[in-house]
């Protein structure tokens, strides 16, 4: 990922736009903070929330015309949020008020400031912050405009004073009494650096000062008179407008002494329209909370349950639907950055790496995201960066990929015209998960077609390249799919016909002519009637590989009205559907998610699931989840039995598949099976069921500890335990070392522990 | 309970091909390019280094995962 294509990524996530209220606000203050505060009973940090966009918060949050409540997305359910009255609750109720004047670094620039009414008071607060030697010229003995006009009641004339006393304390020099005509203003561009005439566009006031030009830049309040700026709004019906106007002149006042350009990115000024999604579907509308003393305000408890009708506005809509998006408390925006630097980091450690290989890739981001943002994209593109720059973890994928290597191996691999055939118009590509949890359904699925279809239907047994895909092996992913190609053609390219999603998705843009096992007996007759109980409701989990094949979402609910099950539809179905955990192979590089992520989908419904992807059904059977897979319904299997049959370990994954392979050939093709021979396979091993646990855990398989077992009895290398008469003793044939404990039982060897590492230990023999 | 027995197997293990006690001694370990010498129990005639099973889950576990992610 480049520079470019991170700023393309990170712009898809609006998570980070403001709500709308503070879009709203011609200042942005934070009303969604503000709430929180509030929620919080925390004035202090209320008033600091307040201060950070408000020049004088006791004037302000007493007056303000709320355009924010306008803006509000509380409307859509309810009525807006009364923040205006809120703001006012903080300003009557805060302990101290005092804006401090602060440390400021002095400039030599001086300004003028004609007018005090809130534009002048704001320009002049805001510049005098900046260090500016300011002036303010006001015609009134008294500073404030039309402040004074507010009912006292509303804003006491002690909180003006004390309010505007901060003037005073940044320095500001005040000229009462001194109302300044055209010829002063010719004066004032001689004494100061900058005027600032902070009176309303358009007015009596600035047609007397300017004359006949008196136009004003709307953008930088600039006048055609050099130096000189302006009001460039219309009108003092809204104070918060006259702030922001004044604000505006200030921006430019800075620019002007600093001499840079004036208009240079000026679109986030003043109130817009922001880019924040928000979901309010499934909001309780909730109106706002009524006050028990009007005039004088919420009270406390009022404030709270008010403020707490705030929604909070944030996107996350990826977030709320994925676990692996909650997993590292953030959202895409922040992790497309953290994948960019893990991926171009030159010096120092990676820490990114476990969360780009803890995605699924399952796509459901993309399809929940209003912009359609696909975080798994970018995780699954910078596997493959880490992979050619040799900066992948050996460990995060290499279990699976040796999985792969043995699905492809003459173990399991095996491509045949149908028996009796030289030809074929089909071939049945079950997939190796299938092969490896339930051999027996392969064999009836085969059997099914074979009877169903004319034409001849092939077998081929291997992988389907998912595991390198998803490792970001591009190379592997590319040779395992040549030699797939090749056996195709070899049996003349015939129509596949896959049972697994997975293997779907990674076939459909190789070969166009890719039918799913659902879509093709949608349209045939099922295998037996009756089978299932008429009305048995069943929740659908989707394959999240299926998520953009709505036929196949179409053909397994049919399927399943066909055999007489209700359809209980989950929250997140079809193309909404979420992961189980084994996609993107998140099971092997953070198996502590994966549960999670069971664990999540297995609590979406109580009702039985039924799943179509083998991976699906075991991973939700390994937590105790009644699920069933749609050919344990299609071929009427002992439906209780199926629905809580353990997910199957490892390694007798492998040894379904090896057995399938064996099986077939026998029964079908009449030809005698090769056995392996090699010593260790005769190692006959005693595993209870904590330590077949371990193995799991610590993807150590029965091959492992054969091998280690083997080599320990024959060389005598291993070590004694003279107490119980224990051995302890390793082997490492490639990348991993595996250790096993072990006692000798009569013909056997009962297993007792079994742990790996990968580190290698240099021995010295000194035999 | 397993801390006990863990306890004892450590000191208990023999070198099973000569019934050697084991001791302390520099053994050179390495993972992808990285090389270094660390002390580990190992029978000195045979050359045998055992690695306990906290050993391989703990510590070397750790370290393997810092390698990677360098």
């Amino acid at each position: 990922m480049d520079q470019d294509e991170l700023k393309k990524q990170e712009a898809k996530c609006t998570q980070e736009n403001p709500p709308s209220c503070t879009a709203g606000c011609p200042i942005h203050v934070d009303a969604r903070k503000l709430m929180l505060d509030i929620q919080n009973q925390d004035l202090k940090s209320a008033l600091a929330t307040l201060k950070k966009k408000q020049p004088f918060p006791g004037i302000i949050g007493r007056i303000c015309d709320h355009p924010c409540e306008d803006e509000c997305i509380r409307q859509e359910a309810g009525t807006t949020i009364a923040i205006s009255a809120l703001e006012r609750f903080c300003v009557q109720n805060v302990s101290e008020i005092k804006t401090k004047a602060g440390i400021i670094p002095p400039k030599s620039q001086t300004v003028a400031v004609v007018g005090s009414g809130l534009r002048g008071l704001t320009a002049a607060y805001d510049l005098a912050k900046k260090g500016y030697k300011v002036s303010l010229f006001e015609k009134e003995d008294h500073l404030g405009g039309n402040l004074w006009s507010f009912p006292e009641a509303q804003l006491p004339p002690e909180v003006i004073v004390e309010e505007l006393s901060v003037l005073n304390r940044l320095n500001v020099q005040i000229h009462l009494n001194t109302a300044i005509t055209r010829q002063d203003l010719a004066k004032l561009q001689e004494e100061f650096n900058v005027v600032y005439l902070g009176l309303a566009a358009h007015s009596k006031r600035i047609s007397e000062l300017l004359g006949e030009q008196s136009s004003i830049d709307t953008v930088t309040c600039a006048t055609p008179l050099p130096g000189v700026f302006s009001g460039a709004f219309v009108g003092n019906n809204s104070p918060i407008k006259s702030v922001a106007d004044g604000r505006k002149a200030a921006v430019s006042i800075d620019r002007y002494l600093q001499g840079v350009s004036l208009t240079a990115s000026r679109e986030g000024e003043g109130s817009y329209e922001t880019q924040l999604f928000v979901n309010t579907k499934g909001i309780i509308p909730l109106p706002a909370v009524q006050m028990s003393d009007e005039p004088g305000g919420y009270t406390s408890e009022e404030a709270v349950q008010e403020a707490g009708r705030c929604l909070n506005c944030q996107c996350l809509e990826c977030v709320k639907a994925c676990k692996y998006m909650q997993e590292y408390g953030s959202y895409p925006k922040k992790y497309l950055r953290q994948i960019y630097n893990n991926d171009t980091i030159v010096m120092g450690m990676r820490h990114g790496n476990k969360m780009i290989n803890s995605c699924s890739l399952c796509g459901q981001c993309a399809e929940v995201c209003p912009r359609g943002l696909d975080l798994g994209e970018t995780c699954k593109a910078t596997r493959e960066s880490m992979v050619s720059k040799g900066k992948m973890p050996p460990s995060a994928h290499d279990f699976a990929l040796r999985d792969m290597a043995f699905n492809n191996s003459e173990e399991f691999a095996l491509s045949r015209h149908q028996p009796g055939h030289n030809s074929s118009k089909y071939v049945f590509f079950p997939g190796c998960q299938l092969s490896g949890s339930s051999p027996e359904q392969v064999e009836k699925v085969y059997a099914y077609l074979t009877d169903k279809l004319s034409g001849g239907v092939a077998l081929m047994l291997r992988c389907c390249g998912a595991p390198a895909d998803w490792a970001g092996q591009r190379d592997l992913f590319q040779n395992s799919l040549k030699v797939l190609i090749a056996e195709w053609e070899s049996l003349g390219k015939p129509q596949l016909i896959v049972a697994c999603s997975t293997c779907h998705s990674m076939f459909h843009e190789t070969f166009p002519g890719v039918i799913s096992l659902w879509e093709l007996m949608a349209d045939l007759d099922l295998p037996v009637q009756g089978a299932v109980k008429s009305g048995s409701k069943v929740a659908v989990q989707d394959a999240c590989t299926t998520r953009n094949e709505p036929h196949i979402h179409d053909a397994v609910r049919y399927i399943l009205t066909k055999l007489g099950c209700e359809i209980e539809e989950l929250p997140y179905s079809k193309e909404r559907t979420k992961c189980c955990g084994f996609g993107g192979l998140t099971s092997f590089a953070n198996p502590e998610l994966a549960k999670k992520i069971i664990e999540d989908r297995i609590s979406e419904s109580t009702t039985d699931y039924v799943a179509y992807c083998a991976m699906c059904r075991d991973n939700f059977a390994s937590k105790g989840k009644r699920t069933v897979h749609l050919l344990d319904l299609i071929f009427g299997t002992d439906l209780d039995k199926a629905a809580i049959r353990p997910s199957v370990g490892f390694s007798y994954r492998h040894e379904n598949r090896a057995k399938l392979k064996r099986t077939l050939l026998h029964s079908l093709w009449k030809e005698a099976p090769q056995e392996k021979d090699v010593a260790y396979l005769k190692v006959n091993l005693q595993l209870n069921e904590r330590v077949l646990e371990i193995m799991e855990d610590r993807r150590i398989l029965i091959e492992d500890i054969q091998q280690v077992i083997e080599l320990a009895e024959r060389t005598g290398r291993k070590f004694i335990n003279p107490n119980n008469g224990h051995s302890l003793a390793y082997f490492r044939p490639v990348k991993v070392t595996y250790w096993v404990e072990y006692q000798p039982q009569e013909q056997s060897f009962v297993v007792l522990n079994v742990y790996s590492h990968r580190m290698e230990i240099v021995e010295e023999g000194h035999e | 309970m397993n801390n006990t027995s863990k306890q004892t197997q450590k000191t208990l293990w023999k070198c099973g091909k000569c019934g050697g006690e084991l001791q302390r001694g520099s053994v050179k370990a390495s993972y992808l390019g990285n090389d270094f010498v660390v002390e580990e129990l190992k029978c000195l005639s045979c050359g045998l280094v055992l690695i306990t099973e906290e050993l391989a889950l703990g510590k070397m576990f750790e370290v393997e995962q810092s390698l990677e992610d360098k």
